[in-house]
Formats: structure tokens, C-alpha cells, sequence
């Protein structure tokens, strides 16, 4: 390093630049606080600037901190408050510790402030609202309904583009594309949002053929999820008449349409994954009842041969005709065990002859002569008359 | 929406049957008769609840109040 001797002619001790110190300072408080806290203290100094950008100390007996809350932030919550907050006031700040590297200033870049006043008549507004739903019966367990196993049809209400959409669309495609989403458009946040879902909710009350309906939403920050636990819409989840799924927020958030629908997810996609059927798992199933059914005939059949084979003999006289049908049926099953086997083949020029109400017809009596019928083959079915 | 008429059996309906089919038919005192019977209705079944499970068209409707008061449902695209 070259700097001008102030030293004598000794070493020059190793300097730093101010911002090399600056720098590092950065990093060691910002690496400290990573996460944004929520500082609890008394707002004063207040000052909006004309940029919009709002700058303030917080303090307690013991310290005192700057703030800064960049424009941005300041518009939301002026929104949110009503009015710029005043010298004074108690509030929560939420933020992150920074340092302002060109100043070497040190402060709490904020983004949110909640006066501790509204916090605690919130507080009490969401307890009476639970207390009254709970009154009236809306939280007891033994309400609940359980969901249907195979919904075809499912109302969504939530925001039409927002990221729970966008999930639950994404889950429903992978588990089963034949459900039906029926998206109930609503606000979910800020101010109209009760009226917006109060409404959809009554909508959905109006959608024939419905199996659920799921209510939800994305994460987000605590007053953005807070038309969730307004009454009216808890009464109007109540009174949907298919079983109901909340899912609001992420796994943490807990909301009131919670705990009145039917059935609480932890988030949109798990809602998803609860409401709809999963192709995969029916298919499976389908599969163990072909098994079972082809082996179950087998043996059925095989323990009839025998005896048919014993009783043939002697009964053949007076029962042929009637062993003549059974055993005629015996191998007409025993066609259908070979295309059922691999299963995959059912439709292999096979087909069933069934009346109009679809009940098959596999008697000779069940075919006077110029009898209507239809005849199911692998890819439809064709009308037929017995001549 | 008016009610639709003899309604088809639906896949929940196909395998409630079938599993009834299949645990009648696995019973041992089933009579040959009943047992072909239940045979012939199961394989009927099974086809229909395969040819669901191929449904594959993915739909995502909207809900849009129609200026008589009545709902509509419009394609969403997604």
C-alpha cells in the first residue's frame, strides 16, 4: 500500500478503505438477520417524504432504531391503516436489519407496520366470530361430511388467477384430467373480498350436478387471508350443500373457513389431491376385480363340471336340455375367462345383448321371437331384434 | 338444469357392484346359476369402469351469471 509516511519510516500499518469496513459491517448484520422480525416498540419521528418513502425511529426504555419503509410498502400500508401512523403510536414493525453501506448507516428496512391496537381488535373480532359459529353449531364435528370418493364435478372458489388455481388445476390433470373443475371466480383479498366470496359461495349453491367444493387460496400475509375468517363467509361455506374443503394459505395459517368446511387442507394442491380421484389407484383396482372375478367363476365353474359330469349320466333323459343350456353357459363363461385374461382384451369381438333399462339378457327366454334388443359390441352398440 | 333421465350407472355405482360381484362370487355356496349370472354382469361392469378410466379430457369451466339471473358455464382456459 502507498500512502504517504505518517508513521516514520516503519511499516505502515495494514489500512482499510471505508467502504471495505462498511462492506463487511453489511455482511455481518445482514448475515445475522435473514429472516424479516417483527420489533415491537413505541413510532417516533415520523416523516413522509415526497418520494413516498417513509422514514421513522423506533424505540423502548432502553434503545432507539431507525426505519426506513420504501414507497412501496408505505402505499400498502396506508391502505391498509387508513392513515399515515403518528408520533406516539405502538406498533409492531415488521423488517429486516440492514446497513446502508454508503452512509454506514445502520436500520430496519421495513415492510409492514401494525399498530399493536388494531392487532388486539382483530384478536377480539376473530374470537367472537368464532364464539358465535361455534353457537350455533357451524364448528361441531359431527357436521362434517365425508367427501365423496369419485366427485365428477368440483366448484373451485378462489381467485381465477391466482397460484391455487393454478395448482389445483396442475393436481386434478395428474390425477384424474375426467373431473370436472368449475371455477367460481372471487376476490380474496382487500376490501369487497367478503362480499366477492359470500357471493361465489351462493353461486355455488346454483351449479347442478355438484359433488364438492373447494374454497381457498395462496399464501400470503396475515390481512390478506383475513376475509377467511369473516362471518358471512363462514355462514355461506356452511350452507353449501356438497362437502366443502378449506384450504387457505400455507400448512401454518389456520383460518375460520378452516375449521366450518367439512374438511380442512393444508393447502390448495392438498386440497386437490383430497377432492380428486386418482386414476392410477382405480385403475389398479379395476384390475384386482377382473382377477378376482375370473378366478372366482373358475372355481365356481370347475366344482359345476364335475358335477354336472356325475349327474349328466344319469339325469341326461329328463334334464338334457336344461344341462344342454348350463353347460353351453359354462363355456360361454369360460370365453369370457380367456378374454379376461390378459384383461386388457375384454372387448375382443365380444358382445352382450341387453334390454333398455341395460340389464343383460342371457336367457333363451329372454328372447321372444321379435323382441327389441341391443346388442353392446367393443365399440358401441347396435340395435337387434330375435327373429 | 333438468333432471336427467334414467340416470347411466356411474363409475362409483360400476364398482360398489363389482365389488359385491366379486365377494358373492368368491363366496363358496354360490349357485352355478347366480355365480354365471354375476360372472356375466361383472365382466359388463369391469368394461364400462375401463372405458371410464380412459375419459381423458381435462375440463376447466368457468362460472358466468347470465344477464336473466340463470348461470352459464364457459371453457377456462388453463
Amino acid at each position: 500500500m502507498t500512502l504517504p509516511s505518517l508513521f516514520g519510516d516503519g511499516e505502515l500499518p495494514e489500512a482499510w478503505s471505508v467502504a471495505q469496513v462498511n462492506r463487511h459491517a453489511k455482511n455481518a448484520v445482514e448475515g445475522i438477520f435473514r429472516e424479516p422480525l417483527w420489533v415491537h416498540g413505541e413510532l417516533v419521528e415520523f416523516k413522509a417524504w415526497r418520494s413516498g418513502h417513509w422514514y421513522f425511529t423506533l424505540r423502548d426504555a432502553d434503545a432507539s432504531l431507525r426505519c426506513v419503509l420504501w414507497k412501496q410498502q408505505a402505499a400498502g400500508v396506508l391502505v391498509r391503516l387508513g392513515a399515515a401512523p403518528s408520533d406516539g403510536m405502538e406498533v409492531l414493525v415488521r423488517g429486516r436489519p440492514t446497513l446502508w453501506e454508503e452512509r454506514g448507516e445502520y436500520r430496519l428496512t421495513a415492510s409492514d407496520i401494525v399498530p399493536t391496537a388494531v392487532i388486539g381488535a382483530k384478536a377480539l373480532e376473530l374470537e367472537r366470530v368464532r364464539a358465535a359459529l361455534q353457537a350455533d353449531g357451524l364448528l361441531d364435528p359431527t357436521r362434517k361430511r365425508p367427501l365423496p370418493p369419485l366427485a365428477r364435478r368440483i366448484a373451485v372458489v378462489t381467485s381465477p388467477d391466482g397460484a391455487a388455481l393454478r395448482d389445483i388445476i396442475i393436481v386434478t390433470r395428474n390425477r384424474w384430467c375426467a373431473v370436472e373443475l368449475v371455477v367460481v371466480g372471487a376476490q380474496v383479498q382487500g376490501e369487497g373480498a367478503v362480499a366477492s366470496l359470500v357471493r361465489a359461495l351462493g353461486l355455488v349453491n346454483r351449479i347442478p350436478d355438484l359433488d364438492a367444493c373447494i374454497i381457498g387460496r395462496g399464501g400470503g400475509a396475515k390481512e390478506d387471508l383475513a376475509a377467511f375468517n369473516a362471518e358471512p363467509v363462514c355462514r355461506a361455506l356452511a350452507a353449501v350443500r356438497v362437502p366443502t374443503i378449506s384450504a387457505v394459505g400455507h400448512e401454518t395459517d389456520i383460518s375460520l373457513s378452516d375449521l366450518v368446511a367439512d374438511v380442512r387442507a393444508a393447502t390448495p394442491s392438498a386440497a386437490a389431491e383430497l377432492a380428486v380421484p386418482d386414476r392410477t389407484a382405480l385403475v389398479h383396482r379395476v384390475d384386482g376385480f377382473g382377477v378376482r372375478l375370473a378366478a372366482g367363476l373358475r372355481r365356481r365353474t370347475r366344482v359345476a363340471e364335475e358335477r354336472l359330469a356325475r349327474t349328466g349320466d344319469r339325469l341326461q333323459g329328463a334334464l338334457g336340455r336344461l344341462i344342454e343350456e348350463r353347460r353351453s353357459r359354462v363355456e360361454r363363461a369360460a370365453a369370457q375367462l380367456d378374454a379376461l385374461s390378459p384383461l386388457r382384451v375384454l372387448a375382443r369381438g365380444y358382445s352382450v345383448a341387453q334390454d333398455d333399462d341395460g340389464r343383460v339378457l342371457s336367457h333363451a327366454a329372454d328372447f321372444p321371437s321379435g323382441r327389441r334388443f341391443r346388442l353392446r359390441v367393443s365399440d358401441g352398440s347396435v340395435p337387434a331384434r330375435a327373429e | 338444469m333438468a333432471q336427467q333421465p334414467p340416470a347411466q350407472p356411474t363409475l362409483q355405482d360400476d364398482l360398489r357392484r363389482l365389488e359385491e360381484i366379486v365377494r358373492r362370487l368368491e363366496a363358496e355356496d354360490a349357485d352355478l346359476d347366480v355365480a354365471l349370472a354375476l360372472f356375466e354382469e361383472g365382466v359388463v361392469r369391469l368394461r364400462a369402469a375401463r372405458e371410464r378410466l380412459a375419459e381423458a379430457e381435462a375440463r376447466v369451466k368457468q362460472v358466468v351469471e347470465q344477464a336473466d339471473g340463470t348461470l352459464g358455464l364457459v371453457d377456462l382456459e388453463g
